[in-house]
C-alpha cells in the first residue's frame, strides 16, 4: 500500500495555501467521538477565526430527523499529526440553531465555571491520567492475551519492558509523539498495572484547555488505534476478577495551593470535597462502581478518604507537597470514561466556589 | 501498519524544543527492568540537571500501597535508539522519600566502592560478556528449536551461520546498533554453543559505569525482543541436559595489572579471590548451581581454580596477559542473571580493598 501512503503523506504546502481543518466533536453517547473535514482558503491560527459549522444530529443521537441540524462552534485548534503541513485538528462544541447548547455539550457550563472571575483568580491547574485498555479487534479480548485464556497475573506487566510483558507498545509511543507534534502538553505515558493497559497524562492545563487537550488527546487515540486495527475502551473495569480498572485520576492545584502555606488551602479543598462525594462519584463516569471496591489502588465507592502517598484512598497527596507545604493533589475518583469537562469544572466550583 | 511507524520516527525537532525522557530502574525481582516516560522541556544531556520522579511502588514489590512513593534518581544518560532525535533513556536507582536506597537498590553501595580513593586510583575497567536466550512467545521453547523437540547436537552453532544454525541474528544485529547509537561501549557479538543462546560484550567501562551501560544495554535488549514477538531469558541454565547455561563472564583489570609487572598484581588478586570464594558465588546469581556443574565450559560452583587458557577454571588468564607480563582476567563465575552493579563492586572490593 506504498502508493496510498505516498497520496496520504502527500506535502500540499508547494501548491496550495488551502488547508484543511478536521471538525471534531462529543456525540451523544458522551464518550463517542465524531469529526469530518473541510477545506478552508488558507491557515488558521485563532478559533473564533473559523466558521462555524453543523452536522446530521438525527445520526448521532442529538437531533431529530426533522429538525437535525446541530451546530458545530470551533473552540481550540491543533496541529494535524495525519495530514501534517498546515493541516488542522479543532475541537467543537454542539448548539441548536437558535445558539442554545444541546445537553450533551457539557463544554459550555464548564467554561462559565472556568468565566467566573473568583475560578480565574485561582488559576486552576489540571494533570490528568488517563487511562485506557486496548482490545484485538475481532474476539474484543485484550491485546496480547491468549484467546479463551489469560496472562499470569498482574505484577510483572506495571512499566514492564519485553513482548510477554508489553502490549501494543508502538501504539503509545505513536500516540506520545503525535500528541507532541499536535501541540497538546502531554506529559509522559506508562504501562499500567493490567496488560494490555496504558496510561497518557496531558497537564499541567489552566482551565477549560485541559479538557479541551484530553478530549483532542483522546481522538488521537482512537485514530491512531484505527490505524493498528486495536480497538481502544475507555471502560472502568474492562475484564472482572483480579485485574485492576482503569482510571482517569485528575490532579488539581490553584494558585493559593500552589504558593506557601498552600497545605492548608489544599486540606479545606479536600474537606469540601468530601461533604459533596455522592455528587462527585454521580459525575465521575459510567460503571465505576464496578471499578472502585476498595481493591486494586482504588477506595471504595461509597466512603470518601484521603491520604499521603496512599493510593488506595480517594484523594491522595504527594510527599512532596507534604514535605514543601504547598503543591497539588490527586482525586482518585474519576474513571477512564469520565468527561473532563465536567469533572475538571465540578472540582473548581466545589473548591472555589460552593460554600458548605 | 506503515503509518504508526511514521508516528514512531516522527522528528520532532522541527515543531517543538521538547524532548521525551525514558526512566528507567530495576523492579523489585531484582531482574526485572521497568520504565516510564515524560516530556522535558527541552533537551537535557547532564543527569544532575534532570528531575527526581517517582513510581508506585506497590505495583513493583517495592512499597506497601499506603505509602507507595518510591523516587528516582536519574544517575546516567543514553540516546534513546527508539524515539531518535534528542530523546533520552535515563539509568535511575532508587530510594525511600526519606532519601535511603530501597533494599533492591544495589547501586548505592557499589557506588560507594568505586568513589573509595584506593578504587579510584586503580581505575577498574571492566569487560561484561553478557548471554542470553531467547525463546518462542507462545511455547517458551528456544527459537528456532522444533515444538517438543530438540536440534541437533551442539557443534555446528558456536559462531555459526546458517538458517540451520543461527537462530534470531536480526535480533542480536538490530541490538548491536541500537546500543552503539545509544552511547554504551557494546564491544562485540558472537553466538554461542547452544542454539539461540547469543552474547554481546560491553567495555572497557570504568567503575559504576559498566554496571549503568550493562543494564541499560539489557533494557535495549528486551525493547528489541518485544518488537521482535520473541521472549528474552536470562535463565543460567535454560535446558537442562547436554546444553550450555548462559553466564556473565567478567573481565577485569585495574592500573597495575595493566602496568608492566602487572602479571604479580593478577596472580595476588586471584589469591584474594580465592579465599572469598563462597562469599561471591553467593552474590553471583540466583540459581547458578544449575549452571557451574563442572561441565560444559564451567568449573563446579563449589571448587575454586584458576588457569591460563583454561574454560573450565573458575578464573582464566588469557595466553596474551602471560605473554605480556600483564593485561587483565576473566572471572567466568558469574551467572547470566547477575546484577553487574554487584559483581563489579564486589571484584574491586575484594581485590583492592580486602585485607585477608
Amino acid at each position: 500500500m506504498s502508493l496510498l501512503n505516498d497520496l496520504v503523506n502527500l506535502n500540499l504546502c508547494d501548491v496550495t495555501e488551502k488547508v484543511i481543518a478536521e471538525y471534531i466533536w462529543i456525540g451523544g453517547s458522551g464518550m463517542d467521538m465524531r469529526s469530518k473535514a473541510r477545506t478552508l482558503p488558507g491557515p488558521e491560527s485563532d478559533p473564533s477565526k473559523l466558521p462555524k459549522w453543523n452536522y446530521d444530529g438525527s445520526s448521532t443521537e442529538q437531533a431529530t430527523g426533522d429538525n437535525s441540524e446541530v451546530i458545530i462552534y470551533p473552540q481550540a485548534i491543533f496541529r494535524d499529526p495525519f495530514r501534517r503541513g498546515r493541516n488542522m485538528l479543532v475541537m467543537c462544541d454542539a448548539y441548536t440553531p437558535t445558539g442554545d447548547p444541546i445537553p450533551t455539550n457539557k463544554r459550555f457550563n464548564a467554561d462559565k465555571v472556568f468565566s467566573h472571575p473568583d475560578v480565574v483568580a485561582e488559576e486552576p491547574w489540571y494533570g490528568i491520567e488517563q487511562e485506557y485498555t486496548l482490545f484485538q479487534k475481532d474476539t474484543k479480548w485484550p491485546l496480547g492475551w491468549p484467546v479463551g485464556g489469560f496472562p499470569a497475573p498482574q505484577g510483572p506487566y506495571y512499566c514492564g519492558v519485553g513482548s510477554d510483558k508489553a502490549f501494543g507498545r508502538d501504539i503509545v509511543d505513536a500516540h506520545y509523539k503525535a500528541c507532541l507534534f499536535a501541540g497538546i502538553n502531554i506529559s509522559g505515558i506508562n504501562g499500567e498495572v493490567m496488560p494490555g493497559q496504558w496510561e497518557f497524562q496531558v497537564g499541567p492545563v489552566t482551565g477549560i484547555s485541559s479538557g479541551d487537550q484530553v478530549w483532542m488527546a483522546r481522538y488521537i487515540l482512537e485514530r491512531i488505534t484505527e490505524i493498528a486495527g486495536a480497538v481502544l475502551s475507555f471502560d472502568p473495569k474492562p475484564v472482572l476478577g483480579d485485574w485492576n480498572g482503569a482510571g482517569a485520576h485528575t490532579n488539581y492545584s490553584t494558585k493559593s495551593m500552589r504558593n506557601n502555606g498552600g497545605i492548608e488551602v489544599i486540606n479545606e479543598a479536600i474537606e469540601k470535597l468530601s461533604k459533596r462525594h455522592k455528587e462527585h462519584i454521580a459525575a465521575y463516569g459510567k460503571g465505576n462502581e464496578r471499578r472502585l471496591t476498595g481493591l486494586h489502588e482504588t477506595a471504595d465507592i461509597n466512603t470518601f478518604s484521603w491520604g499521603v502517598a496512599n493510593r488506595g484512598a480517594s484523594v491522595r497527596v504527594g510527599r512532596d507537597t507534604e514535605k514543601e507545604g504547598k503543591g497539588y493533589f490527586e482525586d482518585r475518583r474519576p474513571s477512564s470514561n469520565m468527561d473532563p469537562y465536567v469533572v475538571t469544572s465540578m472540582i473548581a466550583e466545589t473548591t472555589i466556589l460552593w460554600k458548605p | 501498519m506503515s503509518l504508526i511507524n511514521d508516528f514512531i520516527k516522527f522528528n520532532l525537532n522541527e515543531t517543538t524544543r521538547k524532548s521525551i525522557a525514558e526512566y528507567l530502574w530495576i523492579g523489585g525481582a531484582g531482574m526485572d527492568l521497568r520504565s516510564k516516560a515524560r516530556t522535558l522541556p527541552e533537551p537535557v544531556t547532564d543527569p544532575a540537571k534532570l528531575p527526581l520522579w517517582n513510581f508506585d511502588g506497590s505495583s513493583t514489590d517495592q512499597a506497601p500501597g499506603d505509602d507507595s512513593e518510591v523516587i528516582l534518581r536519574p544517575q546516567a544518560i543514553f540516546r534513546d535508539p527508539f524515539r531518535g532525535g534528542s530523546n533520552i533513556l535515563v539509568m535511575c536507582d532508587t530510594y525511600t522519600p526519606a532519601g535511603d536506597p530501597i533494599p533492591t537498590n544495589k547501586r548505592f553501595s557499589a557506588d560507594k566502592i568505586f568513589n573509595h580513593p584506593d578504587v579510584a586510583a586503580e581505575e577498574p575497567w571492566f569487560g561484561i560478556e553478557q548471554e542470553y536466550t531467547l525463546l518462542q512467545k507462545d511455547t517458551k521453547w528456544p527459537l528456532g528449536w522444533p515444538v517438543g523437540g530438540f536440534p541437533g547436537p551442539q557443534g555446528p552453532y558456536y559462531c555459526g551461520v546458517g538458517a540451520d544454525k543461527s537462530f534470531g541474528r536480526d535480533i542480536v544485529d538490530a541490538h548491536y546498533k541500537a546500543c552503539l547509537y545509544a552511547g554504551i561501549n557494546i564491544s562485540g557479538i558472537n553466538g554461542e554453543v547452544m542454539p539461540a543462546q547469543w552474547e554481546f560484550q560491553v567495555g572497557p567501562a570504568t567503575g559504576i559505569s559498566a554496571g549503568d551501560q550493562l543494564w541499560v544495554a539489557r533494557y535495549i535488549l528486551e525493547r528489541i525482543t518485544e518488537i521482535a514477538g520473541v521472549v528474552l531469558s536470562f535463565d543460567p541454565k535454560p535446558i537442562p541436559g547436554d546444553w550450555n547455561g548462559a553466564g556473565a563472564h567478567t573481565n577485569y583489570s585495574t592500573k597495575p595489572m595493566r602496568n608492566d609487572g602487572g602479571i604479580d598484581v593478577i596472580r595476588k588478586a586471584i589469591e584474594k579471590l580465592g579465599l572469598r570464594h563462597e562469599q561471591h558465588i553467593a552474590a553471583y546469581g540466583e540459581g547458578n548451581d544449575r549452571r557451574l556443574t563442572g561441565r560444559h565450559e564451567t568449573a563446579d560452583i563449589n571448587s575454586f581454580s584458576w588457569g591460563v587458557a583454561n574454560r573450565g577454571a573458575s578464573i582464566r588468564v588469557g595466553r596474551d596477559t602471560e605473554k605480556a607480563g600483564k593485561g587483565y582476567f576473566e572471572d567466568r563465575r558469574p551467572a547470566s542473571n547477575m546484577d553487574p552493579y554487584v559483581v563489579t563492586s564486589m571484584i574491586a572490593e575484594t581485590t583492592i580493598l580486602w585485607k585477608p
